[in-house]
Protein backbone atom coordinates (compact mmCIF):
# COMPACT_ATOMS: atom_id res chain seq x y z
CA UNK A 1 0.00 0.00 0.00
CA UNK A 2 3.06 2.46 0.91
CA UNK A 3 4.74 1.67 -2.13
CA UNK A 4 1.59 2.03 -4.43
CA UNK A 5 0.79 5.67 -2.70
CA UNK A 6 4.26 6.77 -3.28
CA UNK A 7 4.38 5.14 -6.52
CA UNK A 8 1.15 7.58 -7.53
CA UNK A 9 2.04 10.13 -5.35
CA UNK A 10 5.15 10.63 -8.38
CA UNK A 11 3.09 9.94 -11.33
CA UNK A 12 0.11 12.79 -10.14
CA UNK A 13 4.01 15.15 -9.07
CA UNK A 14 4.63 14.82 -12.81
CA UNK A 15 1.07 15.18 -13.67
CA UNK A 16 1.03 17.95 -11.86
CA UNK A 17 4.51 19.60 -13.08
CA UNK A 18 3.20 19.24 -16.70
CA UNK A 19 0.08 21.02 -15.37
CA UNK A 20 1.52 24.25 -14.49
CA UNK A 21 3.87 24.03 -17.66
CA UNK A 22 0.49 24.27 -19.65
CA UNK A 23 -0.84 26.65 -17.25
CA UNK A 24 1.98 28.84 -18.08
CA UNK A 25 2.14 28.35 -21.31
CA UNK A 26 -1.15 29.43 -22.20
CA UNK A 27 -0.99 32.38 -20.35
CA UNK A 28 2.14 33.13 -22.48
CA UNK A 29 0.59 32.44 -25.96
CA UNK A 30 -2.32 35.16 -25.28
CA UNK A 31 -1.89 37.52 -27.54
CA UNK A 32 -2.30 41.50 -26.55
CA UNK A 33 -0.29 43.87 -24.06
CA UNK A 34 -1.02 42.86 -20.13
CA UNK A 35 0.24 46.31 -19.70
CA UNK A 36 -1.41 48.20 -22.47
CA UNK A 37 -4.83 46.43 -21.13
CA UNK A 38 -3.79 47.74 -17.35
CA UNK A 39 -2.74 51.60 -18.41
CA UNK A 40 -5.55 51.35 -21.29
CA UNK A 41 -4.72 52.30 -24.90
CA UNK A 42 -5.00 56.10 -24.63
CA UNK A 43 -2.18 58.20 -22.73
CA UNK A 44 0.05 55.40 -21.66
CA UNK A 45 3.39 57.01 -22.25
CA UNK A 46 6.61 54.85 -22.63
CA UNK A 47 7.51 55.09 -19.91
CA UNK A 48 4.81 54.30 -18.35
CA UNK A 49 4.83 50.82 -20.09
CA UNK A 50 7.90 50.42 -18.84
CA UNK A 51 6.77 50.66 -14.96
CA UNK A 52 4.25 48.46 -15.44
CA UNK A 53 6.68 45.41 -17.52
CA UNK A 54 8.98 45.85 -14.44
CA UNK A 55 6.29 45.36 -11.98
CA UNK A 56 4.67 43.06 -13.69
CA UNK A 57 8.04 41.42 -14.16
CA UNK A 58 7.81 40.83 -18.17
CA UNK A 59 10.91 42.29 -18.95
CA UNK A 60 12.29 38.79 -17.66
CA UNK A 61 13.45 35.79 -19.70
CA UNK A 62 10.40 33.47 -20.06
CA UNK A 63 11.94 30.75 -17.86
CA UNK A 64 12.65 33.14 -15.08
CA UNK A 65 9.04 33.81 -15.25
CA UNK A 66 7.42 30.48 -15.18
CA UNK A 67 9.97 30.01 -12.11
CA UNK A 68 9.45 32.68 -9.86
CA UNK A 69 5.34 32.28 -11.21
CA UNK A 70 5.84 28.77 -9.77
CA UNK A 71 7.31 29.85 -6.38
CA UNK A 72 4.46 32.12 -5.87
CA UNK A 73 2.27 29.63 -6.47
CA UNK A 74 3.59 27.00 -4.40
CA UNK A 75 3.84 29.79 -1.45
CA UNK A 76 -0.01 30.37 -2.05
CA UNK A 77 0.31 33.93 -3.94
CA UNK A 78 -1.78 33.76 -6.98
CA UNK A 79 -0.56 37.01 -8.30
CA UNK A 80 -3.03 40.44 -8.67
CA UNK A 81 -5.80 40.91 -11.23
CA UNK A 82 -4.82 42.90 -13.98
CA UNK A 83 -8.18 43.63 -14.27
CA UNK A 84 -9.71 44.47 -10.77
CA UNK A 85 -6.16 44.62 -9.11
CA UNK A 86 -7.03 42.79 -6.44
CA UNK A 87 -5.03 39.57 -5.15
CA UNK A 88 -6.28 36.39 -7.27
CA UNK A 89 -6.54 34.30 -3.85
CA UNK A 90 -8.71 36.65 -2.53
CA UNK A 91 -10.95 36.59 -5.40
CA UNK A 92 -11.18 33.35 -5.16
CA UNK A 93 -11.89 32.42 -1.64
CA UNK A 94 -14.81 34.95 -2.34
CA UNK A 95 -16.11 32.94 -5.04
CA UNK A 96 -15.36 29.61 -4.04
CA UNK A 97 -18.45 28.94 -1.50
CA UNK A 98 -21.09 29.01 -4.21
CA UNK A 99 -19.40 26.96 -6.49
CA UNK A 100 -18.60 24.91 -3.61
CA UNK A 101 -22.48 24.54 -2.57
CA UNK A 102 -23.42 23.91 -6.09
CA UNK A 103 -20.50 21.20 -6.72
CA UNK A 104 -21.94 19.56 -3.71
CA UNK A 105 -25.56 19.82 -4.44
CA UNK A 106 -24.77 18.60 -8.29
CA UNK A 107 -22.78 15.21 -6.64
CA UNK A 108 -25.89 14.66 -4.38
CA UNK A 109 -28.43 14.93 -6.86
CA UNK A 110 -26.35 12.83 -9.24
CA UNK A 111 -26.37 10.39 -6.90
CA UNK A 112 -30.18 10.36 -5.69
CA UNK A 113 -30.94 10.14 -9.28
CA UNK A 114 -28.45 7.58 -10.61
CA UNK A 115 -28.30 4.85 -7.64
CA UNK A 116 -32.13 4.17 -7.53
CA UNK A 117 -32.84 4.33 -10.95
CA UNK A 118 -29.53 2.06 -11.78
CA UNK A 119 -30.33 -0.06 -9.57
CA UNK A 120 -33.91 -0.98 -10.67
CA UNK A 121 -33.07 -0.86 -13.99
CA UNK A 122 -30.39 -3.62 -13.53
CA UNK A 123 -33.44 -5.57 -11.32
CA UNK A 124 -35.79 -5.16 -14.23
CA UNK A 125 -33.77 -4.86 -17.19
CA UNK A 126 -36.15 -4.06 -20.46
CA UNK A 127 -38.99 -3.13 -18.34
CA UNK A 128 -40.51 0.78 -18.76
CA UNK A 129 -38.11 1.34 -16.01
CA UNK A 130 -34.96 0.04 -17.65
CA UNK A 131 -36.21 2.31 -20.72
CA UNK A 132 -36.84 5.51 -18.52
CA UNK A 133 -33.14 4.85 -17.18
CA UNK A 134 -31.17 4.30 -20.58
CA UNK A 135 -33.57 7.63 -22.16
CA UNK A 136 -32.60 9.45 -19.08
CA UNK A 137 -28.89 8.17 -19.62
CA UNK A 138 -28.40 9.11 -23.13
CA UNK A 139 -30.27 12.49 -22.76
CA UNK A 140 -27.93 13.61 -20.03
CA UNK A 141 -24.53 12.64 -22.01
CA UNK A 142 -26.55 14.39 -25.01
CA UNK A 143 -28.12 17.51 -24.53
CA UNK A 144 -26.04 20.34 -24.22
CA UNK A 145 -25.77 21.24 -20.33
CA UNK A 146 -27.09 25.35 -21.03
CA UNK A 147 -29.64 23.74 -23.02
CA UNK A 148 -31.02 21.38 -20.16
CA UNK A 149 -30.66 24.80 -17.81
CA UNK A 150 -33.38 26.37 -19.96
CA UNK A 151 -35.92 24.05 -20.83
CA UNK A 152 -35.59 23.89 -16.61
CA UNK A 153 -35.57 27.46 -16.14
CA UNK A 154 -38.38 27.55 -18.93
CA UNK A 155 -40.56 25.11 -16.84
CA UNK A 156 -39.72 25.60 -13.50
CA UNK A 157 -38.93 28.89 -13.21
CA UNK A 158 -40.65 30.77 -15.54
CA UNK A 159 -43.94 28.67 -15.77
CA UNK A 160 -44.72 26.98 -12.39
CA UNK A 161 -42.77 29.70 -10.30
CA UNK A 162 -41.25 27.05 -7.99
CA UNK A 163 -37.60 28.22 -7.95
CA UNK A 164 -35.61 31.16 -8.96
CA UNK A 165 -34.18 31.96 -12.42
CA UNK A 166 -31.00 33.44 -11.07
CA UNK A 167 -29.18 34.45 -8.13
CA UNK A 168 -27.47 33.37 -5.38
CA UNK A 169 -27.72 33.71 -1.92
CA UNK A 170 -25.46 32.91 0.89
CA UNK A 171 -26.26 29.36 2.90
CA UNK A 172 -24.89 30.81 6.26
CA UNK A 173 -27.70 33.86 5.87
CA UNK A 174 -30.75 31.12 4.75
CA UNK A 175 -30.41 28.50 4.26
CA UNK A 176 -33.05 27.02 2.47
CA UNK A 177 -33.37 29.99 0.47
CA UNK A 178 -29.67 28.90 -0.16
CA UNK A 179 -30.58 25.38 -1.30
CA UNK A 180 -33.34 26.23 -3.14
CA UNK A 181 -31.45 28.99 -5.70
CA UNK A 182 -29.18 26.54 -6.35
CA UNK A 183 -31.21 23.22 -7.06
CA UNK A 184 -31.73 24.05 -10.99
CA UNK A 185 -28.06 24.97 -11.27
CA UNK A 186 -27.03 21.87 -9.33
CA UNK A 187 -29.79 19.57 -11.28
CA UNK A 188 -28.50 20.79 -14.58
CA UNK A 189 -24.37 20.58 -13.79
CA UNK A 190 -25.28 17.04 -11.94
CA UNK A 191 -27.20 15.46 -15.02
CA UNK A 192 -24.12 14.35 -16.73
CA UNK A 193 -22.83 12.60 -13.95
CA UNK A 194 -25.65 10.56 -13.20
CA UNK A 195 -26.59 9.68 -16.45
CA UNK A 196 -23.05 7.89 -16.96
CA UNK A 197 -23.62 6.63 -13.49
CA UNK A 198 -26.50 5.01 -13.98
CA UNK A 199 -25.49 3.47 -16.92
CA UNK A 200 -22.24 2.14 -15.65
CA UNK A 201 -24.56 0.86 -12.52
CA UNK A 202 -26.75 -0.85 -14.40
CA UNK A 203 -24.34 -2.79 -16.63
CA UNK A 204 -21.85 -3.88 -13.58
CA UNK A 205 -24.93 -4.14 -11.60
CA UNK A 206 -26.18 -6.87 -14.21
CA UNK A 207 -22.88 -8.75 -14.51
CA UNK A 208 -22.65 -9.16 -10.60
CA UNK A 209 -26.24 -10.36 -9.92
CA UNK A 210 -25.46 -13.37 -12.01
CA UNK A 211 -22.61 -14.86 -9.44
CA UNK A 212 -22.76 -17.87 -7.79
CA UNK A 213 -22.36 -15.91 -4.11
CA UNK A 214 -26.02 -14.04 -5.16
CA UNK A 215 -27.49 -17.22 -5.49
CA UNK A 216 -25.68 -18.43 -2.09
CA UNK A 217 -27.00 -15.58 -0.41
CA UNK A 218 -30.35 -15.65 -1.64
CA UNK A 219 -30.66 -19.57 -0.98
CA UNK A 220 -29.85 -19.13 2.84
CA UNK A 221 -32.61 -17.13 2.93
CA UNK A 222 -30.91 -13.13 3.15
CA UNK A 223 -33.50 -10.49 2.82
CA UNK A 224 -33.86 -9.34 -0.59
CA UNK A 225 -32.62 -6.23 0.44
CA UNK A 226 -29.70 -7.50 1.85
CA UNK A 227 -28.57 -9.06 -1.02
CA UNK A 228 -28.76 -6.19 -3.35
CA UNK A 229 -27.05 -3.70 -1.01
CA UNK A 230 -24.70 -5.97 0.48
CA UNK A 231 -23.84 -8.26 -1.98
CA UNK A 232 -24.68 -7.19 -5.13
CA UNK A 233 -23.56 -3.43 -4.89
CA UNK A 234 -20.57 -3.38 -3.08
CA UNK A 235 -19.10 -5.31 -5.35
CA UNK A 236 -20.32 -3.64 -8.58
CA UNK A 237 -19.23 -0.61 -6.96
CA UNK A 238 -15.50 -0.26 -8.52
CA UNK A 239 -16.00 0.64 -12.28
CA UNK A 240 -19.04 2.98 -10.54
CA UNK A 241 -16.82 4.78 -8.37
CA UNK A 242 -14.38 5.38 -11.50
CA UNK A 243 -16.93 6.77 -13.55
CA UNK A 244 -18.21 9.28 -10.97
CA UNK A 245 -14.80 10.41 -9.80
CA UNK A 246 -13.61 11.21 -13.55
CA UNK A 247 -16.81 12.75 -14.43
CA UNK A 248 -17.08 15.12 -11.20
CA UNK A 249 -13.51 16.15 -12.72
CA UNK A 250 -15.50 16.99 -15.70
CA UNK A 251 -18.46 18.52 -14.15
CA UNK A 252 -15.97 21.31 -12.49
CA UNK A 253 -15.26 22.47 -16.67
CA UNK A 254 -19.47 22.66 -16.93
CA UNK A 255 -19.54 25.35 -13.39
CA UNK A 256 -18.82 27.98 -16.31
CA UNK A 257 -21.87 27.51 -18.52
CA UNK A 258 -23.87 26.81 -15.48
CA UNK A 259 -22.98 29.51 -13.58
CA UNK A 260 -23.22 32.06 -16.29
CA UNK A 261 -26.22 30.87 -17.44
CA UNK A 262 -28.17 31.09 -13.97
CA UNK A 263 -25.64 34.32 -13.09
CA UNK A 264 -24.28 32.36 -9.68
CA UNK A 265 -21.17 34.96 -8.39
CA UNK A 266 -18.89 31.75 -8.52
CA UNK A 267 -15.50 30.88 -10.04
CA UNK A 268 -16.86 29.74 -13.41
CA UNK A 269 -17.99 33.35 -14.19
CA UNK A 270 -14.89 34.43 -13.04
CA UNK A 271 -12.92 32.13 -15.28
CA UNK A 272 -15.31 32.99 -18.46
CA UNK A 273 -14.60 37.21 -17.69
CA UNK A 274 -10.76 36.26 -17.18
CA UNK A 275 -11.15 34.73 -20.84
CA UNK A 276 -13.21 37.49 -22.12
CA UNK A 277 -11.01 40.54 -20.49
CA UNK A 278 -8.08 38.94 -20.92
CA UNK A 279 -6.84 39.08 -17.72
CA UNK A 280 -3.62 36.75 -17.15
CA UNK A 281 -3.08 35.96 -13.71
CA UNK A 282 -7.22 34.78 -13.03
CA UNK A 283 -7.17 32.95 -16.20
CA UNK A 284 -3.61 30.86 -15.41
CA UNK A 285 -4.65 30.25 -11.91
CA UNK A 286 -7.97 29.27 -12.59
CA UNK A 287 -7.02 26.39 -15.18
CA UNK A 288 -4.59 25.45 -12.41
CA UNK A 289 -6.71 25.08 -9.59
CA UNK A 290 -9.25 23.27 -11.92
CA UNK A 291 -7.10 21.04 -12.81
CA UNK A 292 -5.17 20.45 -9.48
CA UNK A 293 -8.62 19.19 -8.15
CA UNK A 294 -9.14 17.02 -11.03
CA UNK A 295 -5.72 15.09 -10.71
CA UNK A 296 -6.36 14.73 -6.64
CA UNK A 297 -9.70 13.60 -7.59
CA UNK A 298 -8.43 11.06 -9.96
CA UNK A 299 -6.07 9.72 -6.63
CA UNK A 300 -8.57 9.86 -4.53
CA UNK A 301 -10.65 7.50 -6.65
CA UNK A 302 -7.70 4.98 -7.05
CA UNK A 303 -7.21 5.34 -3.50
CA UNK A 304 -10.69 4.78 -2.87
CA UNK A 305 -10.67 0.97 -4.52
CA UNK A 306 -9.10 -0.27 -1.79
CA UNK A 307 -11.72 0.69 0.83
CA UNK A 308 -14.35 -0.65 -1.03
CA UNK A 309 -13.10 -3.65 -2.21
CA UNK A 310 -10.38 -5.28 0.02
CA UNK A 311 -9.46 -7.96 -2.15
CA UNK A 312 -7.31 -5.03 -3.89
CA UNK A 313 -3.87 -5.00 -2.73
CA UNK A 314 -1.60 -2.41 -3.89
CA UNK A 315 1.38 -4.38 -4.52
CA UNK B 1 -34.07 -5.70 -27.76
CA UNK B 2 -32.73 -6.27 -31.43
CA UNK B 3 -36.17 -4.52 -32.88
CA UNK B 4 -35.53 -1.65 -30.43
CA UNK B 5 -31.96 -1.08 -31.42
CA UNK B 6 -33.34 -0.97 -35.18
CA UNK B 7 -35.66 1.48 -34.81
CA UNK B 8 -33.59 3.60 -33.45
CA UNK B 9 -30.41 3.12 -35.82
CA UNK B 10 -33.38 4.34 -38.67
CA UNK B 11 -34.14 6.99 -36.70
CA UNK B 12 -30.83 8.01 -36.11
CA UNK B 13 -30.32 7.69 -39.84
CA UNK B 14 -32.91 9.68 -41.02
CA UNK B 15 -32.64 12.72 -38.64
CA UNK B 16 -28.89 13.04 -39.90
CA UNK B 17 -29.55 12.71 -43.41
CA UNK B 18 -32.84 15.43 -43.18
CA UNK B 19 -29.74 17.25 -41.58
CA UNK B 20 -27.39 16.55 -44.13
CA UNK B 21 -29.73 17.69 -46.37
CA UNK B 22 -29.69 21.07 -44.62
CA UNK B 23 -25.85 21.58 -44.98
CA UNK B 24 -25.78 20.34 -48.73
CA UNK B 25 -28.89 22.27 -49.88
CA UNK B 26 -28.90 24.94 -47.26
CA UNK B 27 -29.49 27.90 -49.54
CA UNK B 28 -32.69 25.83 -51.21
CA UNK B 29 -33.68 24.84 -47.97
CA UNK B 30 -33.82 28.11 -45.70
CA UNK B 31 -37.03 29.52 -46.59
CA UNK B 32 -36.40 32.97 -46.29
CA UNK B 33 -32.75 34.82 -46.25
CA UNK B 34 -31.56 33.84 -42.39
CA UNK B 35 -29.78 37.69 -41.72
CA UNK B 36 -32.61 39.30 -43.17
CA UNK B 37 -35.03 41.09 -40.76
CA UNK B 38 -38.00 40.81 -42.56
CA UNK B 39 -40.68 39.78 -40.04
CA UNK B 40 -42.52 40.96 -36.99
CA UNK B 41 -40.01 40.14 -33.89
CA UNK B 42 -40.84 37.34 -31.34
CA UNK B 43 -43.82 36.04 -33.60
CA UNK B 44 -44.89 32.17 -32.47
CA UNK B 45 -44.21 29.22 -34.80
CA UNK B 46 -47.00 29.43 -37.36
CA UNK B 47 -47.20 28.02 -41.14
CA UNK B 48 -45.08 31.48 -42.40
CA UNK B 49 -42.30 31.13 -40.09
CA UNK B 50 -42.21 27.22 -38.69
CA UNK B 51 -39.86 27.50 -36.38
CA UNK B 52 -41.34 31.85 -35.33
CA UNK B 53 -38.92 34.63 -35.79
CA UNK B 54 -36.16 36.37 -32.97
CA UNK B 55 -35.94 39.40 -31.48
CA UNK B 56 -34.79 41.24 -34.80
CA UNK B 57 -37.34 39.70 -36.99
CA UNK B 58 -35.37 36.93 -38.70
CA UNK B 59 -36.62 33.51 -39.39
CA UNK B 60 -35.60 31.34 -37.06
CA UNK B 61 -36.12 28.23 -38.92
CA UNK B 62 -33.77 29.81 -41.75
CA UNK B 63 -31.63 30.73 -38.78
CA UNK B 64 -31.53 27.19 -37.49
CA UNK B 65 -30.68 25.50 -41.37
CA UNK B 66 -28.28 27.97 -41.82
CA UNK B 67 -26.73 27.01 -38.35
CA UNK B 68 -26.44 23.06 -39.38
CA UNK B 69 -24.37 24.09 -41.89
CA UNK B 70 -22.04 25.31 -39.56
CA UNK B 71 -22.40 22.92 -37.03
CA UNK B 72 -22.08 20.25 -39.01
CA UNK B 73 -18.60 21.90 -40.94
CA UNK B 74 -17.09 22.75 -37.19
CA UNK B 75 -17.77 19.32 -35.97
CA UNK B 76 -16.45 17.23 -39.03
CA UNK B 77 -13.35 19.11 -39.60
CA UNK B 78 -12.57 19.35 -36.11
CA UNK B 79 -12.34 16.36 -35.61
CA UNK B 80 -10.86 15.08 -38.31
CA UNK B 81 -7.91 17.43 -37.69
CA UNK B 82 -8.47 16.17 -33.82
CA UNK B 83 -7.95 12.16 -35.65
CA UNK B 84 -5.34 13.56 -37.55
CA UNK B 85 -3.00 14.97 -34.84
CA UNK B 86 -4.19 11.83 -32.20
CA UNK B 87 -3.44 9.31 -34.82
CA UNK B 88 0.04 10.95 -35.22
CA UNK B 89 0.94 11.23 -31.22
CA UNK B 90 -0.35 8.18 -30.74
CA UNK B 91 1.67 6.16 -33.46
CA UNK B 92 4.90 7.89 -32.89
CA UNK B 93 4.39 6.88 -28.67
CA UNK B 94 3.72 3.37 -29.27
CA UNK B 95 6.57 3.13 -31.39
CA UNK B 96 9.25 5.25 -29.74
CA UNK B 97 10.65 3.90 -26.59
CA UNK B 98 12.05 7.19 -25.77
CA UNK B 99 9.58 9.79 -26.77
CA UNK B 100 6.84 7.41 -25.59
CA UNK B 101 7.01 8.46 -21.57
CA UNK B 102 7.19 12.39 -22.55
CA UNK B 103 4.34 12.19 -25.17
CA UNK B 104 1.84 10.20 -22.81
CA UNK B 105 2.38 12.25 -19.63
CA UNK B 106 1.95 15.38 -21.73
CA UNK B 107 -1.45 13.73 -23.21
CA UNK B 108 -2.28 12.95 -19.43
CA UNK B 109 -1.68 16.44 -18.14
CA UNK B 110 -4.10 17.98 -21.14
CA UNK B 111 -6.49 15.83 -19.92
CA UNK B 112 -6.24 16.52 -16.30
CA UNK B 113 -7.68 19.97 -17.87
CA UNK B 114 -11.33 20.03 -18.18
CA UNK B 115 -12.22 20.02 -22.03
CA UNK B 116 -14.01 23.51 -21.71
CA UNK B 117 -11.66 24.73 -19.44
CA UNK B 118 -8.98 24.41 -21.91
CA UNK B 119 -11.26 25.39 -24.88
CA UNK B 120 -11.76 28.67 -23.24
CA UNK B 121 -7.98 29.65 -22.70
CA UNK B 122 -7.04 28.20 -26.00
CA UNK B 123 -10.04 30.54 -27.51
CA UNK B 124 -8.88 33.41 -25.49
CA UNK B 125 -5.25 33.09 -27.51
CA UNK B 126 -7.08 33.42 -30.59
CA UNK B 127 -9.52 35.68 -32.66
CA UNK B 128 -12.58 34.53 -32.12
CA UNK B 129 -14.08 33.02 -35.84
CA UNK B 130 -15.00 30.17 -37.50
CA UNK B 131 -11.20 28.90 -37.89
CA UNK B 132 -10.59 29.53 -34.26
CA UNK B 133 -13.12 27.63 -32.99
CA UNK B 134 -12.22 24.62 -35.63
CA UNK B 135 -8.61 24.30 -34.17
CA UNK B 136 -9.83 24.78 -30.68
CA UNK B 137 -11.55 21.60 -30.61
CA UNK B 138 -9.46 19.90 -32.94
CA UNK B 139 -6.57 20.40 -29.96
CA UNK B 140 -8.93 19.35 -27.27
CA UNK B 141 -10.14 16.37 -28.65
CA UNK B 142 -6.99 14.85 -30.00
CA UNK B 143 -5.66 13.50 -26.72
CA UNK B 144 -9.06 11.16 -27.11
CA UNK B 145 -7.64 9.60 -30.55
CA UNK B 146 -4.12 9.74 -28.99
CA UNK B 147 -5.33 7.37 -26.63
CA UNK B 148 -7.06 5.06 -28.46
CA UNK B 149 -4.42 4.42 -31.18
CA UNK B 150 -1.47 4.22 -28.60
CA UNK B 151 -3.57 1.76 -26.55
CA UNK B 152 -3.98 -0.08 -29.77
CA UNK B 153 -1.26 0.19 -31.80
CA UNK B 154 0.70 -1.54 -28.54
CA UNK B 155 -0.72 -4.44 -28.86
CA UNK B 156 -0.86 -4.57 -32.77
CA UNK B 157 2.96 -3.95 -32.75
CA UNK B 158 3.37 -7.37 -30.39
CA UNK B 159 1.29 -9.46 -33.18
CA UNK B 160 3.48 -11.64 -35.32
CA UNK B 161 2.61 -9.98 -39.02
CA UNK B 162 4.47 -6.75 -37.34
CA UNK B 163 7.44 -8.59 -36.29
CA UNK B 164 7.31 -10.35 -39.93
CA UNK B 165 7.44 -7.24 -41.45
CA UNK B 166 9.72 -5.83 -39.38
CA UNK B 167 12.15 -8.91 -40.58
CA UNK B 168 11.37 -8.63 -44.07
CA UNK B 169 13.65 -4.67 -43.55
CA UNK B 170 10.08 -2.31 -43.61
CA UNK B 171 10.99 0.68 -42.00
CA UNK B 172 9.14 2.60 -39.20
CA UNK B 173 6.63 4.94 -41.24
CA UNK B 174 5.87 2.45 -43.87
CA UNK B 175 5.56 -0.40 -41.25
CA UNK B 176 3.21 2.11 -38.85
CA UNK B 177 1.02 3.10 -42.11
CA UNK B 178 0.81 0.28 -44.14
CA UNK B 179 0.51 -2.61 -40.75
CA UNK B 180 -0.65 -0.83 -37.81
CA UNK B 181 -2.64 1.82 -39.12
CA UNK B 182 -5.32 -0.14 -41.37
CA UNK B 183 -5.93 -2.23 -38.34
CA UNK B 184 -6.76 0.48 -36.03
CA UNK B 185 -9.44 2.17 -38.45
CA UNK B 186 -12.54 0.55 -37.19
CA UNK B 187 -11.70 1.68 -33.39
CA UNK B 188 -10.83 5.19 -34.98
CA UNK B 189 -13.90 5.39 -37.13
CA UNK B 190 -15.86 4.67 -34.15
CA UNK B 191 -14.32 7.01 -31.83
CA UNK B 192 -14.48 9.85 -34.68
CA UNK B 193 -18.16 9.16 -35.25
CA UNK B 194 -18.88 9.49 -31.48
CA UNK B 195 -17.13 12.89 -31.26
CA UNK B 196 -18.33 14.48 -34.10
CA UNK B 197 -21.26 14.71 -31.73
CA UNK B 198 -19.90 15.84 -29.32
CA UNK B 199 -18.04 18.38 -30.46
CA UNK B 200 -20.86 20.06 -32.26
CA UNK B 201 -22.39 20.47 -28.44
CA UNK B 202 -18.69 21.95 -27.61
CA UNK B 203 -18.98 24.23 -30.44
CA UNK B 204 -22.03 25.74 -29.33
CA UNK B 205 -20.89 25.80 -25.66
CA UNK B 206 -18.54 27.84 -26.67
CA UNK B 207 -20.64 30.47 -29.45
CA UNK B 208 -23.28 30.11 -26.18
CA UNK B 209 -20.33 31.70 -24.07
CA UNK B 210 -19.57 34.39 -26.83
CA UNK B 211 -15.98 32.84 -27.52
CA UNK B 212 -16.89 30.69 -30.77
CA UNK B 213 -18.72 31.74 -33.85
CA UNK B 214 -19.27 35.74 -33.79
CA UNK B 215 -22.44 37.10 -34.49
CA UNK B 216 -24.41 38.03 -37.21
CA UNK B 217 -23.31 33.95 -38.72
CA UNK B 218 -25.84 31.40 -37.22
CA UNK B 219 -24.86 28.91 -35.56
CA UNK B 220 -26.69 26.45 -32.66
CA UNK B 221 -25.34 27.96 -29.83
CA UNK B 222 -25.66 31.85 -30.88
CA UNK B 223 -29.44 31.02 -31.72
CA UNK B 224 -29.97 30.15 -28.23
CA UNK B 225 -27.69 32.48 -26.89
CA UNK B 226 -29.28 35.17 -28.36
CA UNK B 227 -32.93 33.46 -27.65
CA UNK B 228 -31.66 32.97 -23.95
CA UNK B 229 -32.76 36.49 -22.95
CA UNK B 230 -35.80 36.50 -24.66
CA UNK B 231 -37.02 32.89 -23.01
CA UNK B 232 -39.70 33.81 -21.05
CA UNK B 233 -41.84 36.12 -24.34
CA UNK B 234 -40.34 33.61 -26.93
CA UNK B 235 -38.81 30.10 -25.79
CA UNK B 236 -38.85 28.90 -28.97
CA UNK B 237 -35.90 30.86 -29.96
CA UNK B 238 -33.48 28.58 -28.17
CA UNK B 239 -35.67 25.22 -27.58
CA UNK B 240 -36.09 24.57 -31.01
CA UNK B 241 -32.57 24.81 -31.97
CA UNK B 242 -31.58 23.06 -28.66
CA UNK B 243 -33.86 20.01 -29.71
CA UNK B 244 -31.90 20.36 -32.92
CA UNK B 245 -28.26 19.71 -31.11
CA UNK B 246 -29.82 16.94 -29.10
CA UNK B 247 -31.06 14.75 -31.53
CA UNK B 248 -28.18 15.44 -33.54
CA UNK B 249 -25.91 14.04 -30.51
CA UNK B 250 -28.19 11.17 -29.70
CA UNK B 251 -28.30 10.22 -33.46
CA UNK B 252 -24.48 9.92 -33.91
CA UNK B 253 -23.91 8.33 -30.79
CA UNK B 254 -26.77 5.24 -31.79
CA UNK B 255 -24.68 5.02 -35.10
CA UNK B 256 -20.86 5.16 -33.21
CA UNK B 257 -22.65 2.29 -31.16
CA UNK B 258 -24.08 1.07 -34.28
CA UNK B 259 -20.54 0.63 -35.83
CA UNK B 260 -19.13 -0.43 -32.82
CA UNK B 261 -20.96 -3.22 -32.76
CA UNK B 262 -21.08 -3.97 -36.55
CA UNK B 263 -17.23 -3.40 -36.69
CA UNK B 264 -15.78 -5.59 -34.28
CA UNK B 265 -18.19 -8.87 -33.64
CA UNK B 266 -16.65 -10.17 -30.95
CA UNK B 267 -17.66 -7.43 -28.55
CA UNK B 268 -20.67 -8.67 -26.25
CA UNK B 269 -23.05 -6.21 -25.59
CA UNK B 270 -25.20 -5.41 -22.48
Amino acid sequence: MTAFLARRLAQTLITLFMVTLISFVLSMILPGDPTLALVGPEGATKEMLEVYRTELGLDQPIYVQYLKWLGRVIGGDLGVSIRTRAQVTTLFVQRLPVTLELLVLGVIFAILLAFPLGIMASLRPNTWIDTTGTVLAVSGVAMPQFFLAMVLILVFSLWLGWFPSSGYVEPWKHLWRSINSLILPAISLGFVVAAETMRQLRSSMLEVLHDEYIQTARAKGLKEFLVITKHALRNALIPVVTVLGLRIGRLIGGLVIIEVVFSLPGIGQMLLNAVLFKDMPVLQSGVLLVALAVTVMNLLVDISYSLIDPRIRYG
Amino acid sequence: MRTKRRYSLWLSGLALTVLAVFVVFEPWVCPYDPLAIDFVPLSPPSLKNLFGTDELGRDVFSRFVAGTRISFIVGTVSVFFAATIGILIGLVAAYSKKLRALLMRMIDAIWAFPMIMLALALAASLEPGLGSVIIVIAVVYSPLFARVVYGQALSIMERDFVAAARALGCGAVRLLLTHVLPNLAAAILVQATLSVGTAIVLESSLSFLGVGIQPPTPSWGLIMQSGYRWLEQAHWISILPGIGIYVTVVSYSVLGDWLRIVLDPKQVTT
